[in-house]
């Protein structure tokens, strides 16, 4: 108990008939009940330093706003539609490192690992003649098997993430210059479904809506579901109303989203697999045992393994899936670009999806984050690329503005973190 | 030193029996031929200076160190404590000194670590009422499970460290300095919650420096001095023989009394720091 509670009566640890509720019981908690309660929550947690994606919407509105003024076409459907396309190639490599930061460690090799991955495609499918899907398997389990030696690594040798990965990053790129061999390039077929769906196939309009409104009632099917069985077992409820704004603000703001893609071609298929992914990984991240354990591994490692999880397990988990995940964004990659060449997967590609993460608000000092910062952060990222381009500015400018604004969101990351440390949250 | 062991009272069934433990560290023995018994419903408390051996004891219990020779008996049957999980499975239930606890993750989270209800679909509902039950038979003052550890005090932590190794239905717990770092009214709320782990028929093995929490909880004190056993006393025994039990001075006159002196004078170091 706290010392600020030892002249308080006793009254807080028996159930008072005031409160019946199991989780009620102490009086120097307030109860947030209603959406004015929700509200006031959300303000005290905000002021507390656990700011979740809020600096990343603001930032994107900022960006949005300052593009719109400068250029019309920026928000125009056409140029959102294409914005999707390419957020989704990085988007899906981020999603990896979202899941190597939670444990507290890092995979610098994301681009080469894409790039070998694009080139593994394009060498087996076009030059070899194997099936594109099983051309697609070999390229993301070759990945997998990279994550898979980086944790060997570092649970034989405690290698640091950041010494072997950066290792790999130079390996695994010769390893992509040498598969391609000295063409240099492989052109994938136009027209053949892979490149279609990095290019043009999109959702029919009908389908965009149904997701939409699906994802809305799905948010309150599982509300009311939670809500239903703590009320039975006689915990506190959210109420009701709160839960049925909530969804019927991501229901409407989903559609009308929706609406406005369809103005021009849809929503891109790729980047409903993008979505499809994030949302898989946020349920194991939040939902499941290992996702706990992840988290806890970032937050204590040593309390982890006292806890009996197997961390070495959890390690390994993590480094193969962001393989897997790097190798998907460079399957992605080729398809939206028709090649594999030696440039893919190099450059900013790297840069960009580790950014992405930290942006979209997932700590680079581990146990904190979550999957859908993937998704946020690459909007961000791909908003500024897209809008210098429409202005015309060289890549030059692109780079420093998007150094910029990943120094921008390490110090908010970096400050938070302060906060909630100094209001007894970190 | 077995012969003293057995002159104890025991209280309820013998849980854990050990015999002939020794542990080396390169060149160093950390402990030599340690014999210790805890019996259901009764607080032993390990005493010994620093370097005596005591966390290399219960590291040995918990999993996290393995004995270099000796016998482990749980529950009447010789075993290996191979890993932290091992322990576990077998009912010895730890709470270290540093309390393992994530500070990243809420109350809930912290109890049910590695051990979460329903792997593929947390049942969080389930898991909080459990945590809540938990916590108030402790009569626990947590004011909410859903908050981050980190917004803890120390006390509080404690209890969410103790609540987390009662939740496997241990049959002994193994509790590192648990007052080590706690003030006045927070170090009697975790000595009350002792007692009551006792109260539930638990074999509870504590480790301590303060020679009056070891005297108000204990049922046995068990001191170790540079890895042996040194006698083991009950709580009526007086701080000069416990000390010099402690700091080695020898039983005879001569040494009694300089012990004595020497406790007077630590006694009055602790009373003026």
């Amino acid at each position: 108990m706290s010392r600020e509670s030892g002249d308080e009566t006793t009254d807080g640890q028996l159930p008072s008939p005031a409160s019946p509720l199991l989780d009620r019981n102490d009086v120097r908690v307030r109860d947030d009940d209603g959406v004015t309660g929700a509200i006031r929550a959300f303000l005290d947690r905000v002021r507390s330093g656990d700011l979740g994606s809020l600096p990343v919407v603001v930032g994107l509105v900022i960006i949005w706003t300052v593009f719109e003024t400068l250029n019309p076409v920026f928000l125009s459907s056409n140029n959102l539609v294409n914005l999707l396309f390419d957020c989704s190639t990085v988007g899906v490599i981020s999603l990896g490192i979202v899941c190597v930061l939670m444990v507290g460690e890092i995979d610098l090799s994301v681009g080469s690992v894409s790039g070998f991955a694009s080139a593994l495609v394009g060498v087996l499918w076009v030059n070899s003649g194997w099936p594109v899907w099983l051309a697609i398997l070999a390229a993301l389990a070759v990945g997998g098997g990279v994550g898979f030696i980086y944790a060997q690594l570092f649970n034989r040798f405690g290698m640091p993430s950041f010494v072997s990965t950066l290792a790999g990053l130079l390996a695994v790129l010769g390893l992509q210059l040498y598969i391609l061999g000295s063409t240099g390039s492989i052109n994938l077929p136009y027209g053949s479904p892979l490149v279609n769906f990095g290019q043009t196939m999109v959702m029919p309009h009908a389908v965009a809506y149904a997701i939409a409104a699906l994802a809305g009632i799905a948010v309150f099917a599982t509300g009311y579901r939670t809500a239903t069985r703590r009320k039975a077992a006689g915990l506190s409820s959210p109420s009701l109303a709160g839960l049925l704004v909530r969804a019927v603000a991501i229901l409407v703001a989903l559609e009308l989203i929706a609406f406005y893609l369809n103005q021009d071609r849809g929503v891109p298929w790729m980047f409903g697999l993008f979505v499809g992914l994030v949302v898989a990984v946020n349920y194991a991240l939040t939902r499941t045992k290992w996702g706990r354990s992840m988290t806890a591994i970032g937050g204590n490692r040593e309390a982890a393994r006292r806890a009996g999880i197997n961390v070495r397990a959890v390690y390994t988990s993590a480094f193969v899936l962001c393989a897997v995940f790097a190798s998907a964004g460079g399957v992605l990659a080729a398809a939206r670009l028709a090649s594999a060449s030696q440039q893919a997967g190099t450059g900013d590609v790297n840069l960009n999806a580790i950014a992405a993460a930290v942006i979209g608000g997932t700590s680079l000092f581990g146990g904190r984050g979550s999957a859908y910062s993937a998704l946020l952060g690459i909007i961000v990222i791909q908003s500024i690329a897209s809008g210098l381009t429409l202005l015309d500015l060289s890549s030059s400018l692109r780079y420093m503005i998007t150094g910029a604004v990943l120094a921008i969101a390490v110090i908010v990351d970096s400050l938070a973190r302060r906060s909630r440390v100094s209001h007894g949250r970190a | 030193m077995t012969d003293i062991l057995q002159e104890a009272t025991p209280t309820g069934e013998l849980v854990l029996s050990l015999r002939g433990i020794s542990k080396n560290f390169g060149a160093v023995s950390a402990l030599t031929d340690i014999a210790l018994d805890v019996h259901a419903g009764e607080v032993v408390a390990l005493v010994g200076d620093n370097g005596a051996g005591k966390s290399t004891l219960v590291k040995i219990l918990a999993g996290v160190h393995q004995a270099t020779t000796g016998t482990i008996v749980f529950g009447g049957k010789t075993v290996t404590l191979a890993d932290p999980s091992a322990a576990l499975a077998l009912g010895i239930a730890t709470v270290f000194q540093d309390l393992a606890l994530c500070e990243n993750l809420d109350v809930v989270a912290n109890i049910f670590l590695g051990r979460e209800r329903n792997p593929l679909q947390l049942d969080e509902v389930a898991m909080e009422i459990r945590a809540w039950t938990l916590l108030n038979e402790l009569s626990a003052r947590i004011p909410s499970v859903r908050e981050v550890v980190a917004s803890l005090s120390g006390g509080q932590r404690q209890t969410v460290a103790i609540a987390r190794s009662l939740l496997l239905e241990p049959k002994l717990i193994l509790l590192d300095e648990p007052t080590a770092a706690l003030g006045v009214a927070q170090t009697a709320e975790v000595l009350d919650l002792i007692e009551r782990v006792r109260e539930r028929g638990l074999a509870v093995l504590m480790i301590s420096h303060n020679m009056e929490d070891v005297r108000a909880v204990a049922d046995r004190i068990v001191v170790l001095r540079l890895g042996r056993n040194n006698g083991v006393f009950y709580p009526d025994a007086s701080n000069e023989q416990l000390i010099s039990a402690i700091t080695g001075a020898s039983n005879n006159s001569v040494s009694r009394r300089a012990g004595r002196r020497q406790a007077q004078r630590e006694l009055g170091h602790e009373a003026r720091p």
